[in-house]
């Protein structure tokens, strides 16, 4: 947990997924698929706020709550976060 | 094989031949040429040309320049020429030419091309035999009349040219490059008549006076006077006034060659009437061509139409196409006279009461331009001094095609279309975003599904998100599909949307309640006290700018490019540019940036327009250990900021430098680094006017000038937008040069809207009102702005030191993991 800054949000790489954790500042905790529909680009990177985090590239913004997307753009996968003792536990489900 | 015989080896006999030729002709006919002149063919239009460049000794028109066929030509194409030889009958029964030297020639065909000559007013003391002029006046017409005009001009002192038209200017100007005195007298009160209307006359004839040429108008030659010795001494007007000349040149006019045909019982008025296959209406073996003829009542003076006529005469003669015709020519002429550019085409004035006419004068430049329109389409143009437009005129005029609606659009660009007329008249499938691909048709189609704001379809369409340059003309294309419906919308003065203040409240609010983190001014002021993505970055440059030391840094408040100070790529990968200020690097330094780009496998090194370097494809992983090997200062070539000063040599090497531009631009740089402001900030410093820095085009842009003084330019643009900057002020020192610069984008940091670039925060501010705050204090905040930016001065730090102790658990872990970075081709 204490890899993800209060605010902003870091990637990792599960199994062959890329998901982005996003740690809100006003609490909580969301998951989504790390790369944007639209270009690729690198969504942990984004700037959010406690309801949504905005592609650094193009400005395409995604719900953290269901990753849909609020731009107009195809929207992203949301996944199952949750902090356990510390750690942050994903759930992919497939 | 038939006998072909050309009475004519001028311009428009030549080029008959050589239309023929191209067309088989010499397949069927042997061909034979008269001469009058004893020349091979010439082009008769650069006799002007070497009349004026025959002043230079080494700048003689080489015979290749004037004559158009040499001899070779008639000999390779079986072409008997007889030069110098003059028809004298043609028998129209018996199919025969009758020559002055007693040769005659049997015809199948026969092309008259006989040309026009030199009019001669009658005019006492003109001629001193029935043949032969009085010596010291000359016609201008052939080559003859050109050679014998330079040789009569050497050490002459003052000519006098009779007839203000072309020829006639021309000749004047020629004059005067063999170091005459000219003196130009013209019948009509409006040079050039004959193309110009009067006001245009006026205007060129300012022009030739400030060339040196004397112009009378509106008076007539009554008698040429003559010396003792019978040499022209002086002229004589109507007034009964005299001038003394030693030369008299004679431009009134000319006339068709008519009297061959009119001895072979051809139809003649004022040219050899023919129809439109170019042949006498009285004789079908008979072509004539060119000056000597006259087609549906015009007889043309012009080289443009002889080639017209050319080519439907060979068309015709050589079967090529029987069904070929001449219709006439709409006259379109681009000329230098005397060296001043004209162009003139159709109408010279308008001739019914409805027909348009847009007129623009400006005779102290020597412009002076209209155009005529009937029905819609362009009759008539007129364009002196000024001739830039006239290709698109020339083609609205031969194709007729719909003029724009303003018509003062034929004669200037005006910038971008009008956004009113702009947003009307846009097709729906026209591309209004051109960064996110936004058209027409797609924003009324969201106006239709509901939106009723500005900032409503820019945010579900995203146009106007990308550059911005179009936002204008999308919110006049909303407007216009709302059809007044518009509703505004006040979050357009804000300046976050989520806080309901403008700028100014903002930081009235702001400093009152002393806000110096993003989530402490979101709580406080927000709707909901709830934080927004979209204004996080806006709100940290703004506490930044206002509080210095004393903001409390959020990082979650910046931009992915302010959180790890390099500018994000496509691919996720970022680009590295390090401080070279004012342009200026070091051997030293390039063999690091060198090594560092070899070390990271740095996939691009590019320079850049602010004369930078840089490092592009860098992964963001390897930004820390980059910027280490670098030990370079970041060039903040990333944020909303104060990003380069461009410089010229300066003094220091440059012969023109005025003002040690490199180094002033150099402390500016080394100053104002890093600066936040409401958007990026791109300076120069040129060392002299010649603005080898490009300092008008910048935000603000500095201009050394003569006296150790400098300007300064702001406002200036040459991106999405193209702006010279507005002149702020002259400063008589590089330090107050230093004080203002920073006085000026305090000033704008203050007070400009989010993303508001100078180019628009100038205009709307006013050049007058900026100057009245920054330069002369009215308000007495000049002192407090100075401090301000002291503040921000101080408070610098380099944001690339954060290699050693990164500011966030993972600042520079990959935000793509599974992705092989850099995605780009390494070069």
């Amino acid at each position: 947990m204490d890899q993800i800054p209060v605010g902003e949000g870091r990637a990792f790489a599960v199994g062959d997924e890329q998901v982005a954790v996003f740690r809100p500042r006003g609490g909580g905790l969301h998951a989504l698929q790390a790369v944007c529909p639209h270009r690729g680009g690198p969504l942990a990177d984004g700037l959010i706020d406690a309801a949504q985090v905005v592609c650094p590239l193009h400005n395409h913004a995604f719900r953290l709550s269901d990753g849909r997307c609020t731009t107009g753009e195809r929207s992203v996968q949301a996944y199952q976060v949750a902090v356990e003792d510390g750690e942050v536990v994903l759930r992919l489900t497939r | 094989m038939q006998e072909l015989v050309v009475v004519g080896n001028g311009m428009a006999g030549a080029r008959a031949v050589e239309e023929i030729l191209t067309r088989g002709g010499g397949e069927t006919f042997r061909i034979t040429m008269f001469g009058d002149e004893p020349h091979g063919n010439y082009n008769r239009i650069l006799l002007s040309e070497l009349l004026a460049r025959g002043a230079d000794p080494d700048g003689q028109l080489l015979e290749e320049d004037l004559f158009l066929n040499p001899w070779e030509w008639y000999r390779e194409n079986g072409i008997t020429l007889h030069a110098g030889v003059r028809v004298v009958r043609v028998d129209r029964f018996a199919h025969r030419v009758y020559a002055d030297d007693g040769s005659i020639v049997r015809y199948d065909k026969l092309v008259l091309a006989t040309g026009s000559r030199s009019f001669f007013p009658p005019t006492e003391g003109l001629w001193a035999d029935n043949k032969t002029l009085t010596p010291g006046v000359f016609g201008f017409r052939t080559l003859h009349d050109t050679m014998a005009m330079m040789r009569y001009a050497r050490g002459k002192q003052r000519a006098a040219v009779i007839g203000g038209g072309l020829l006639g200017l021309e000749a004047a100007r020629g004059l005067q490059a063999h170091g005459l005195a000219a003196h130009v007298v013209h019948a009509a009160e409006g040079l050039m008549n004959q193309q110009l209307d009067a006001q245009a006359g006026r205007v060129l004839r300012r022009s030739l006076e400030r060339l040196g040429i004397t112009v009378h108008t509106g008076t007539r030659t009554t008698a040429i006077r003559r010396t003792t010795d019978g040499a022209v001494s002086g002229v004589t007007f109507t007034d009964g006034t005299t001038l003394d000349v030693d030369m008299v040149v004679v431009t009134a006019g000319i006339r068709p060659n008519i009297g061959l045909a009119m001895v072979s019982g051809l139809e003649t008025q004022r040219g050899i009437v023919v129809d439109d296959q170019l042949r006498s209406v009285d004789d079908d073996d008979i072509y004539a061509v060119g000056e000597c003829v006259q087609h549906r009542g015009e007889v043309y003076g012009l080289v443009a139409p002889l080639w017209e006529q050319a080519t439907v005469l060979a068309d015709h003669i050589t079967g090529a196409d029987p069904q070929a015709a001449y219709h006439g020519s709409r006259l379109a002429t681009k000329l230098k006279v005397a060296g001043v550019d004209v162009a003139a085409m159709g109408l010279k004035e308008p001739e019914r009461p409805d027909d348009e006419f847009v007129q623009f004068s400006e005779p102290g430049r020597g412009i002076y331009q209209t155009v005529i329109i009937r029905d819609g389409m362009l009759v008539g143009a007129t364009l002196l001094g000024d001739i830039s437009k006239v290709a698109s005129l020339t083609q609205a005029f031969d194709r007729r095609v719909p003029l724009p609606e303003e018509r003062i659009r034929l004669l200037f660009d005006l910038g971008a279309p009008t956004a009113e007329v702009g947003a009307a008249e846009l097709a729906d499938e026209a591309q209004v975003c051109n960064c996110n691909g936004v058209s027409k048709g797609q924003l009324v189609a969201c106006v239709r599904d509901g939106q009723r704001t500005v900032g409503g379809v820019m945010g579900a369409t995203r146009a106007g998100k990308g550059c911005g340059s179009c936002k204008g003309l999308v919110a006049d294309i909303v407007e216009a599909a709302l059809g007044g419906d518009l509703e505004t919308d006040p979050a357009e003065a804000y300046y976050v949307p989520c806080i309901p203040m403008d700028k100014p409240t903002l930081m009235t609010e702001i400093r009152q309640r002393g806000l110096r983190s993003s989530s402490a001014v979101f709580a406080e002021l927000a709707q909901d006290g709830a934080e927004h993505a979209g204004s996080k970055m806006a709100l940290s440059s703004l506490l930044r700018t206002m509080w210095g030391e004393q903001y409390i840094d959020e990082r979650d408040g910046r931009f992915i490019n302010d959180r790890v100070h390099a500018n994000i790529q496509r691919d996720g990968t970022f680009s590295v540019v390090p401080q070279i200020a004012g342009g200026v690097t070091t051997p030293a330094q390039l063999r690091r940036i060198a090594e560092v780009a070899e070390r990271y496998n740095i996939p691009l090194l590019k320079l850049t327009g602010g004369q930078r370097i840089d490092l592009l494809g860098v992964r963001k992983e390897d930004l820390p250990r980059v910027w280490a090997d670098l030990d370079m200062p970041s060039g903040h070539a990333y944020g909303k900021s104060f990003r380069t000063v461009k410089t010229c040599v300066g003094s220091d090497f440059c012969r023109f430098g005025l003002g040690d531009s490199t180094q002033l631009g150099i402390d500016i740089e080394q100053r104002y680094k890093g600066l936040e402001s409401p958007a990026k900030m791109k300076l120069a410093v040129s060392g002299c006017p010649r603005n080898c820095a490009e300092s008008y085009v910048k935000d603000v842009g500095i201009v050394a000038v003569e006296g150790g003084r400098w300007e300064i330019y702001v406002g200036g643009a040459a991106g999405a937008t193209v702006r010279k900057g507005d002149l702020l002020a002259t400063v008589d020192s590089r330090d107050e040069a230093v004080t203002l610069t920073g006085r000026f984008m305090q000033y704008y940091r203050e007070n400009a809207k989010w993303l508001e670039r100078s180019y628009d925060f100038v205009p709307r501010i006013g050049l007058t009102e900026l100057r009245a705050i920054v330069v002369e204090d009215r308000d007495g905040i000049a002192g407090r702005l100075d401090e301000a930016m002291q503040d921000s001065v101080d408070a610098y730090y380099d944001p690339w030191q954060e290699h050693r102790h990164p500011a966030t658990p993972g600042q520079f872990r990959d935000a793509l993991p599974l992705v092989q970075l850099p995605k780009v081709p390494i070069r």
